[in-house]
């Protein structure tokens, strides 16, 4: 099974960054949702994060907010999720689950952890879970064998980054700058900084995300992370979609055009 | 001391005496409270607990806010005993902490002004904050204006139609209201959004939270500063009355006006503290606002607490005639106080609270909020359940000048 551990070896060997895509289940609709996240790993995504769709996504812009939206509309559950990820791990990629921390605290951590775990997830980014919060978490995905992915931001102090790079496995996320998720013109400038101060507290791979939609914007970012992590782009490129076949197209080469720039 | 000389507030008074969830635990109460924010967040929190931490025992701070409670909202607010209105609850003794008397009309100037001086210590120039009933966003604006702060303000568009008026008010205190179109367009959309801006702009800007909720340090800051609402109120009624009363009773929205009211009570154990949220169209509906009597316990908007939500953790829209209280969430120490058993909270559906409104108009000759008259409403019941002895401290957060759209639709005015 791909895991974490073995993308980010695979990728250092070959002297480039891992690139990570994102999509949130049951947009444009389940399996959708599933066709367009396998065209993402066939065009070269080596990580697929899966969102779970959630009423009140305080983090996200207006482009993965509209994607959610619709998902819960589309009365996508969790169980949707599970058979997301399973569908998605089928292609290969190592498939994390990507949502706030609610949903999970509703469902129980422990069976969570499990039924992700069985469906093929290799772990979780939980971006609203802060240390102080994670004890329960960390021991069930522990105990369930997956990653915990958590965030540092431009604004955390060396002493934060230290305590969340700690409750980190398979990769520590690094937000690019100080907003919500979104594509944007130019990647923060503050993500090269933060980076390089996240390295000292972590032997993980450090990935960086939003903002990032071009490939030459991962090729900026490839030069100094370890990952490079794209969502709304992805998400744009589907609801500009007339139709269900244009917008694998319109997935499927923007994957390949970030994986180009993650390798230039 | 006294209510009329000398300071109104003591560092004392911001202690919050006797109650879990003191600032320097880190905003626990019980289970209940906590921080669930995205990373970037955390150091602005920190900077808004250590500012506070350093404020609340500094006399320089502690009288410029009194001199702005004194000259500016109004404080101290009187008590005014209601005998036509209580005819109507077994006779029992009912007394109003008359909040609606405040400069803009309810309970909220009190935390805006706590906060509006938080935030020029914080050195910065921008302030956001969410509103519902456009009480908290009036509030906000007006300290704004006080201080020469950049104002933006975010607003459901459901609750702009309703509370029209307060969208004007906003506005020509200089404020750019936003009104937010995403999801079920209420209070809890605006405070998605707000945390939006302020997890963009925070070098500049400080997100003036407008009730008990929110992640630490927000329920404990803005507890201390709605404090003295229970403050004056307690010296109020002993002097009135020579005891302390039966029972506090007051509307829960997110909490602030019924935690500002309560908290100095928690200690008389003799005292009765009720919470009223809005029963929207009856429980068995499923329109209503009834968070910490048929909710669950879950995470909503960075704090653990009661939250309306479904089997898989999603929040469930609420619904209230009065957009102040129409939230899926609580603050955590309420929900601490139900768990504890120290505080009692109930339903109280529109049609009730639309009764009493009208009732308190026609008996005594005020307007409340429909917010408040949620509490109204509670203390016509509990007067009958405790009988004609018994007295009952009302906290009247806010006048219904800003309801009267709702009212003319809904008694065909
Ligand atoms: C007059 C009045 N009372 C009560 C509330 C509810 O808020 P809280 O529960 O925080 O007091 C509001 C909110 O807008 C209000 O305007």
């Amino acid at each position: 099974m791909t895991t974490l551990a073995t993308v980010f070896e695979k990728a250092r060997a070959e002297n480039r960054a891992a690139l990570v895509g994102y999509l949130p289940a049951g947009f444009p609709t389940i399996d959708g949702a599933i066709a367009a996240a396998t065209a993402m790993v066939e065009a070269g995504c080596d990580v697929i994060e899966i969102g779970l769709p959630y009423s009140d996504p305080l983090m996200d812009g207006p482009t993965i907010q509209d994607a959610v939206h619709r998902a819960l509309e589309n009365g996508t559950r969790i169980a949707d999720v599970m058979r997301t990820v399973e569908g998605v791990a089928k292609s290969g990629a190592a498939t994390l689950v990507m949502t706030y921390w609610n949903p999970i605290d509703r469902y129980g951590a422990d069976r969570f952890a499990r039924d992700l775990a069985d469906a093929g997830g290799v772990g979780t980014i939980t971006p609203d879970l802060t240390p102080e919060e994670a004890g329960p978490w960390r021991e069930a995905s522990a105990s369930a064998g997956i990653d915990t992915v958590f965030l540092v931001a431009p604004s955390s102090t060396e002493e934060r980054i230290g305590i969340v790079a700690d409750c980190c496995t398979g990769f520590v996320y690094a937000a690019s700058l100080m907003g919500v998720t979104g594509a944007r013109e130019s990647v923060g400038s503050a993500a090269e900084g933060l980076v390089k101060r996240t390295r000292p507290h972590t032997a993980l791979p450090v990935c960086v995300g939003l903002g990032v939609g071009t490939g030459g914007q991962a090729a900026e970012v490839a030069a100094y992370a370890d990952g490079v992590i794209v969502g709304s782009a992805f998400i744009r490129r589907l609801l500009d979609a007339p139709n269900e076949q244009e917008g694998l197209r319109a997935v499927r080469e923007l994957a390949a055009e970030l994986a180009e720039g993650v390798r230039r | 001391m006294s209510i009329s000389e000398g300071t109104l507030i003591t560092p004392a008074d911001f202690t919050g005496a006797g109650s879990a969830g003191d600032v320097s635990e880190r905003g626990k109460f019980g289970v209940f409270g906590g921080r669930f924010v995205p990373e970037a967040l955390i150091p602005a929190l920190d900077e808004v607990a250590a500012e506070y931490e350093k404020a609340r025992t500094d006399m320089a701070f502690i009288r410029e806010f009194d001199h702005l409670l004194r000259t500016y909202a109004g404080r101290p607010t009187t008590i005014t005993e209601v005998p036509r209105f209580a005819e109507h609850a077994g006779g029992a003794r009912i007394l109003l902490k008359r909040e609606d008397l405040t400069h803009t009309g309810a309970h909220k100037i009190n935390n805006v002004l706590g906060q509006a001086l938080l935030t020029k210590r914080l050195g910065k120039s921008r302030v956001i904050a969410e509103t519902g009933a456009g009480q908290h966003g009036v509030a906000t604006a007006t300290a704004a204006a006080l201080m020469g702060l950049e104002c933006v303000i975010y607003m459901g568009a459901v609750d702009c139609e309703r509370q029209a008026l307060n969208v004007a008010r906003m506005k020509l205190l200089g404020a750019r209201v936003v009104p937010v179109t995403n999801g079920s367009q209420t209070l809890k959309d605006a405070i998605n959004e707000a945390f939006r801006d302020w997890v963009t702009n925070v070098d500049s800007t400080h997100y003036l939270f407008g009730t008990v909720a929110g992640p630490y340090p927000f329920p404990g800051i803005v507890r201390d500063f709605a404090r003295i609402i229970g403050v004056e109120a307690r010296r109020q009624v002993l002097e009135l009355t020579g005891k302390l009363p039966d029972a506090v009773c007051a509307a829960v929205g997110g909490g602030s006006n019924a935690i500002g009211i309560m908290h100095a009570f928690i200690e008389d154990e003799g005292v009765r503290l009720h919470g009223y949220e809005a029963g929207g169209r009856g429980l068995e509906t499923g329109e209503h606002a009834l968070t910490l009597t048929a909710g669950s316990i879950g995470v909503l908007h960075g704090s653990r607490t009661y939250v309306l939500q479904d089997d898989e953790g999603q929040t469930i829209e609420s619904h209230s005639i009065s957009a102040g209280l129409d939230y899926p969430g609580v603050g955590p120490e309420h929900a601490w106080l139900k768990d504890s058993g120290r505080a009692t909270y109930h339903g109280i559906t529109d049609a009730e609270a639309m009764d009493a409104f009208a009732l308190l108009a026609r008996t005594e000759g005020i307007i409340p909020a429909i917010e408040s008259s949620h509490a109204l409403a509670g203390a016509l019941k509990l007067g009958r359940d405790l009988g004609p002895d018994a007295t009952i401290l009302v906290n009247l957060s806010g006048r219904g000048d800003k309801d009267m759209g709702t009212a003319m639709k809904y008694f065909n005015l």
